[in-house]
């Protein structure tokens, strides 16, 4: 990578020195950490477009995420994984909690702060169709956090993007080119060198594939992960695809209806799944082999998810869920740990090992407060 | 005789650019009560195979300069558009992707169920009230009565598609084309509907052909598969066959390009070169051979044809099995599959 990239940052002595400053992290430290962090759009109505109530997009949202790591966040649509990504970033403003990035809270910063900070912490988008601007060139759109931070000038600042447009696999010629040249696949690598441009720490992919064909995905999340080693990148991968996502992550996060129910390292999530959510939304993959299809056995979910605008009292998955008591409804499970620190759930009646799910549960909860 | 047979259809686009071969000599059969997976990713002519079967294409630009669509022994290629809207929906129903689109926002999913049994079946109106309700209720809407007379923006995407297939069924057709009926949709809802389908399937003995690039729902439903790349049929055979022991090498890199949620993280991916060729200018020799791992000189020349490799397993590869063998665990092996 070029020294490019590198310059120093005035009044941010601890954000700047990109790459090089990074050598000394341990890895297991928090890189970034939000307590509970919530987004309640208003709803308004009537002419004087008074509010009357409230999209609990993200409601109370403790999660951290470590240096070095990949954490996958998945759920259905409209869970909240999207806004998350964008109260993390600071692209929305939450109405409650903090976000630390390095142990600083950075939803107390002033716009010059916040532009030290995003240098850091980039995004990649779902879609490479609307996220690149079709009147600028490739070069123009990859230089944009370039000229943004002021890093390198004229010839400098050409060399950088096309290194960039190399380091994810597309050609340098391609700098003169406009977005409308490129499919799919070759847009999402343009979005991902601009990601990577200033050498952030932390990028969030939010449903980076999903738009993209079967064939093009596996060049984009072996792009992704060749990068993270070049970088010593931190990812927050989200998708609705929990195959990928457990392909890339290293710990895997599961939301619903704003929270996140359940939380632990890939190979527990998967293997040993707590949340009867989580075991419920992997019991309903389909595995391309037929013969593991006709001995599975499936726990349909009932229903749909419930609106995020007036969710069920007590456990927001008690409407849905095999396992629901009365208790469920009265009573909001915290996130607590499991078996482990790592591994932590929001259920009064987690499922136990070898157990299942619909398999009724005892009839004293799990923790009572 | 097959119910449905379709013998070296092809189906070309005239554009400005030039001849779009969207369907270039595709083949297939269905027996009653049989599934048939159509996998493929876009642009490889999937739906627009489902939209030749309908008769749906706009003609102009479509053209179907050879081949045939036999239903029941009678060519749709040539039936008058009269008869043809008898057989659509009444014999052969389809349901598409995106059930927002396909139904209509300005009246109430019952007229819209309704209208079609009255289009097709000679019933009054209380009848078809009846039987709307009925349909709504098969299909696991729960209140039909009150819900039919619901708009479809009232409706969530997993209901509006229990809608559509509700609409679809309500003739009791004897093939239901699906062309990605759950790609909208998340997977707890997707598993509602897939289920929906196979019980929907016993129950009536419906032929479905399921069209999706998602290989985990074929595996979970389909009794056989046809695999399509650039507007051909490049793999035929039974679903074990094509999953356990793929004869052409894209199905193979398909299948080894994506995670799986019971081997991801424990194996490398496959990712395939490049991107799918465009329809006008397709490459010479094998449409596949510049994306191919197992490609050789000879594939840039030779244009393969679908024969069988294996009994009832066809593949459209010059490779002989025993290449395609080495080569399928040499791949395995540096991706650590199996192991």
């Amino acid at each position: 990578m070029s020294e490019a990239a590198n310059g120093s940052l005035t009044g941010n002595g601890h954000l700047s020195g990109g790459r090089n400053g990074r050598s000394g992290e341990r890895p297991g430290e928090n890189l970034l950490e939000t307590r509970n962090l919530k987004m309640h759009f208003p709803i308004k109505a009537g002419v004087l477009r008074r509010t009357v109530g409230h999209v609990k997009a993200v409601d109370g949202v403790d999660l951290e995420i470590r240096k070095g790591e990949t954490l996958g966040l998945v759920g259905e649509s409209g869970c909240g994984k999207s806004t998350f990504a964008r109260l993390v970033l600071r692209l929305l403003e939450p109405t409650e909690g903090e976000v630390l990035f390095e142990g600083e809270d950075i939803l107390g910063y002033d716009r010059k702060q916040m532009l030290g900070v995003r240098r850091n912490m980039q995004i990649i988008f779902q879609d490479p169709y609307a996220s690149l601007n079709p009147r600028m060139s490739v070069g123009n759109i990859v230089a944009e956090p370039l000229k943004t931070h002021k890093v390198g000038e004229g010839p400098e600042r050409k060399k950088r993007v096309q290194e960039l447009l190399e380091v994810v696999g597309l050609s340098p010629e391609h700098y003169n080119r406009y977005p409308h040249e490129f499919s799919g696949g070759q847009r999402q690598r343009i979005g991902v060198a601009r990601a990577i441009a200033l050498n952030p720490r932390l990028i969030i992919c939010d449903e980076p594939v999903s738009a993209l064909d079967v064939s093009i995905q596996a060049q984009v999340v072996n792009l992704l992960e060749d990068l993270q080693k070049e970088f010593d990148l931190t990812y927050v991968f989200i998708a609705h695809d929990l195959s990928v996502v457990k392909h890339i992550s290293d710990r895997v996060a599961v939301m619903y209806l704003g929270k996140i129910v359940e939380v632990a390292d890939r190979k527990d999530l998967y293997n040993n799944p707590r949340h009867p959510y989580t075991a419920s939304l992997l019991s309903a993959i389909p595995v391309p082999d037929p013969r593991k299809e006709r001995e599975r056995q499936r726990v349909v979910l009932t229903g749909d998810v419930p609106s995020p605008a007036n969710p069920p009292s007590g456990c927001p998955f008690h409407t849905r869920c095999p396992r629901a008591q009365d208790y469920c409804a009265e009573n909001t499970p915290p996130l607590e740990p499991q078996e482990s620190e790592n591994h932590r759930a929001a259920c009064f009646f987690p499922v136990r090992e070898g157990q299942r799910i619909e398999e009724a549960a005892t009839s004293t909860p799990y923790r009572v407060e | 005789m097959a119910m449905l047979e379709v013998n070296n259809l092809k189906t070309h686009f005239k554009t400005q650019d030039g001849v779009v071969k969207a369907v270039d000599g595709v083949s297939f059969s269905l027996e009653p009560g049989e599934v048939m997976g159509i996998v493929g990713e876009s642009g490889s002519g999937k739906s627009v195979t489902a939209l030749s079967v309908m008769q749906l294409n706009p003609k102009p630009p479509a053209e179907y300069p050879e081949g045939e669509i036999l239903f029941e022994g009678q060519d749709l290629l040539w039936v008058p558009e009269k008869r043809m809207q008898q057989i659509r929906g009444n014999d052969i129903a389809m349901i598409f992707q995106d059930p927002m689109t396909s139904l209509n926002p300005v009246f109430t999913v019952g007229n819209q169920i309704r209208e079609a049994i009255r289009i097709h079946q000679d019933v009054s109106k209380t009848e078809a009230n009846e039987m709307t309700v009925q349909v709504l209720k098969d299909v696991g809407i729960a209140n039909p009565e009150g819900q039919a007379k619901g708009y479809p923006h009232q409706f969530s995407g997993g209901m509006r598609q229990r809608a559509m297939i509700a609409m679809a069924l309500s003739c009791n057709p004897k093939v239901l084309i699906a062309d990605e009926p759950t790609t909208a949709l998340d997977v707890t809802i997707q598993a509602q509907i897939l289920e929906l389908m196979v019980g929907l399937q016993e129950k009536y003995g419906t032929a479905i052909v399921m069209i999706t690039h998602d290989l985990g729902v074929v595996a979970q439903i389909a009794d056989k598969v046809m695999v399509m790349y650039a507007g051909r049929a490049v793999e035929r055979a039974t679903t074990d066959d094509v999953f356990y022991d793929p004869l052409m090498p894209y199905s193979f890199s398909l299948l080894r390009s994506l995670p799986r949620l019971d081997t991801a993280g424990e194996v490398k991916l496959l990712p395939i070169k490049g991107t799918p060729p465009s329809l006008i200018f397709l490459p010479e020799g094998c449409n596949f051979h510049p994306r191919c791992p197992f490609a050789k000189d000879e594939c840039r020349e030779v244009d393969p044809i679908l024969e069988e490799k294996k009994p009832g397993h066809e593949a459209a590869c010059i490779l002989s099995v025993e290449e395609i063998e080495a080569s399928k665990s040499r791949v395995d092996q540096e991706l650590g599959v199996g192991t």
